[in-house]
């Protein structure tokens, strides 16, 4: 008797079981089915060109009529036969260079004033908000304007504090700042990470610094950066990344892609697209487009490996 | 001891005093920020509405001396720019369906399925993001060419109906945030995931999914770089497209090219003043989860 019911239960139990196991995998079925829009999206447009892309850079594909492996002749070009692409890897390093910290800093520092309380608050981030949201061929054209030498905004309002404004767009030299100086006004979208991280920075962090005497400034650098540092880590990233893809802008603000006066607009992306598109000398723009690659690749290693540096992650000694 | 503690309280109406004076200071720079900030606005604005020979003329004025509404209606007819629009309403709105339907549901199966490999599968959405999209850029086109859609709207929408990962990261993290006894219960009720999807998490992730929509609104009706790739014919131009045509044609024409603009601005303006609070969900749930 005994013996019995252990046996049927032993038996129920493994009934259940096999029950739950295909329970599971029914589970996982679903799993997949859910995700699998976004497996062949992946395999589509992501996988499949990443490799195609990969190959093409060791042969001369031009689209139409040739595809011949020329191993990495490609390569050679790029470093001992094409002197614009230095010119251009160099405009994309001045921008990246100055673009992504002033735009960082920049974002911090709005986000710490508009964390302060002050009247109108709302109103403010609103207002502060609004640029980034606004972007594509309007903005720049609205930018061409505003830094029209003579007749622009910018040099107006320069005067006025006794400068007198460059020639910007036509300017060699005042090219890539005119960018830049675009780029900062739309800062806003950094602002609101920043402002939404600092919104949870607690409170009584600061009254305790309070008590030990800190001042605003030490208050700022020892408590609110360190607590914001895994969202300016996260933003960095991102630009970086953001920047060196730098495109529009400058093919829209210079003339269809000419890349500016004195080349001084010819970014990387441009001059690879020129390539690709104008020329259709894609197996080599396929290779310039992994060159870029890889830069940032090491860049974002780079980055990931110095972020336990400064990076502090809250709670981090739990884990 | 009364000494002491009156000294106390002078003590902390000067930190109160040297407060309001911060705030104050904070208060007026960013005033300061903000005229800043919409003066390039204004400017578009006021550009459009002179003739040119204010326009040149030096010092600029900052309010049009005479308000050539007329500048509005030239604009129209030097370019089709309600063919435009209307062009780029289907591309956008489909983007938009596309975007909301794809990413909520596979951010639906990262969020509320078990399964083998999902932690390794999400790492690899999330390292999607970092793949610079030129790399990707000429093989799609060849991709598009040999499928013959290029100059279609094709190479366009497609994509929004295959996720994207930054989407389906917002709103993974979203759903996260549902707890999981709502589907357990409907599980006994007898529901399968496809119902709890669209019936309980998808009403339940509204303010997600808005933003969704309007971060997809925003990125379809200022592409440039895929209309300015895939389309040839002038009949099929997007407003970004039709703006750069623009431009070219009316080189020095201020006032024409900041009416244009305005035109194709207005719409993400407006749409960002009634809608601003889903855009900023959007920067709380990254910032949150960067955090």
């Amino acid at each position: 008797m005994q013996l019995n019911t252990d046996a049927s239960s032993s038996l129920e139990k493994s009934k259940k079981t096999k029950r739950v196991m295909s329970l599971e995998k029914k589970e996982s079925l679903q799993g997949y089915l859910f995700i699998a829009p976004w497996i062949i999206g992946f395999l589509v447009f992501m996988a499949g060109p990443l490799l195609f892309s990969l190959y093409g850079s060791f042969t001369n594909y031009n689209i139409t009529s040739k595809m011949d492996f020329i191993g990495i002749e490609n390569y050679i070009k790029m470093f001992t036969n094409d002197p614009l692409i230095w010119i251009s890897l160099k405009n994309t390093l001045y921008y990246v260079a100055l673009s992504v910290p002033l735009t960082t800093a920049g974002a911090v520092l709005l986000s710490v004033l508009l964390n302060q309380g002050v009247r109108g608050t709302r109103i403010f981030r609103t207002i502060y908000y609004l640029p980034a949201v606004l972007s594509g061929v309007g903005v720049y054209l609205l930018w061409m304007q505003l830094l029209s030498p003579s007749s622009g905004l910018v040099n107006t309002l320069l005067g006025w504090v006794g400068i007198e404004g460059p020639a910007w767009l036509s300017d060699p030299a005042w090219t890539k700042p005119a960018l830049i100086f675009m780029k900062l006004w739309s800062l806003g979208g950094g602002m609101l990470l920043y402002l939404a991280s600092l919104q949870g920075v607690s409170q009584s962090l600061y009254e305790a610094a309070e008590i030990d005497g800190a001042n605003s400034f030490r208050k700022f650098w020892h408590i609110t950066v360190p607590m914001i540092t895994p969202v300016i880590f996260f933003d960095l990233v991102t630009s970086f990344i953001g920047a060196f893809q730098i495109f529009q802008e400058a093919y829209v603000m210079s003339d269809s892609g000419d890349g500016g006066p004195a080349n001084s607009l010819v970014f990387f992306n441009l001059h690879m697209w020129n390539k690709a598109f104008e020329v259709f000398d894609m197996g080599y723009a396929m290779a310039m487009s992994w060159f870029l690659f890889i830069i940032i690749l090491v860049l974002t290693v780079f980055n990931l490996v110095l972020a336990p540096r400064w990076v502090h992650y809250e709670g981090e000694d739990k884990k | 001891m009364s000494a002491v503690a009156q000294n106390k309280t002078s003590h902390f109406q000067s930190v109160k005093f040297k407060k309001k004076i911060v705030k104050t200071i904070v208060f007026i720079i960013l005033t300061l920020g903000s005229l800043l900030i919409l003066s390039p606005i204004w400017w578009m604005i006021a550009t459009s509405l002179k003739d040119m020979k204010e326009i040149m003329t030096y010092p600029p004025t900052f309010i049009p001396q005479e308000w050539h509404w007329s500048n509005y209606a030239e604009t129209l007819q030097k370019a089709p720019f309600m063919r435009y629009t209307l062009n780029t309403l289907f591309i956008t709105v489909l983007v938009v369906i596309g975007n909301v339907l794809s990413n909520s549901f596979i951010a639906y199966g990262f969020s509320k399925i078990q399964f083998k490999g999902r932690n390794v599968l999400f790492a690899l959405v999330l390292a999607t993001m970092m793949i610079p999209g030129f790399v990707t850029l000429i093989p799609q086109y060849v991709l598009y060419a040999k499928l013959g859609w290029l100059n279609t709207y094709l190479p366009l929408i497609l994509p929004a109906f295959f996720g994207s990962a930054f989407f389906i990261f917002l709103l993974r993290q979203f759903f996260l945030t549902i707890p999981n006894e709502l589907i357990e219960a409907a599980k006994i009720d007898g529901a399968n995931h496809l119902y709890i999807w669209w019936k309980i998490i998808v009403p339940l992730a509204k303010p997600a999914i808005a933003t969704v929509a309007i971060f997809s609104f925003n990125g379809a009706w200022n592409d440039f770089l895929g209309p300015l790739l895939f389309l040839n014919d002038s009949d099929m131009y997007t407003l970004q497209l039709g703006l750069q045509v623009f431009k070219g044609q009316n080189d020095t024409q201020w006032n024409f090219l900041m009416a244009g603009s305005l035109m194709v601005l207005i719409p993400v303006i407006t749409l960002f003043f009634i809608f601003q609070r889903y855009f900023i969900e959007g920067m709380n749930l990254t910032a949150g989860s960067k955090g």
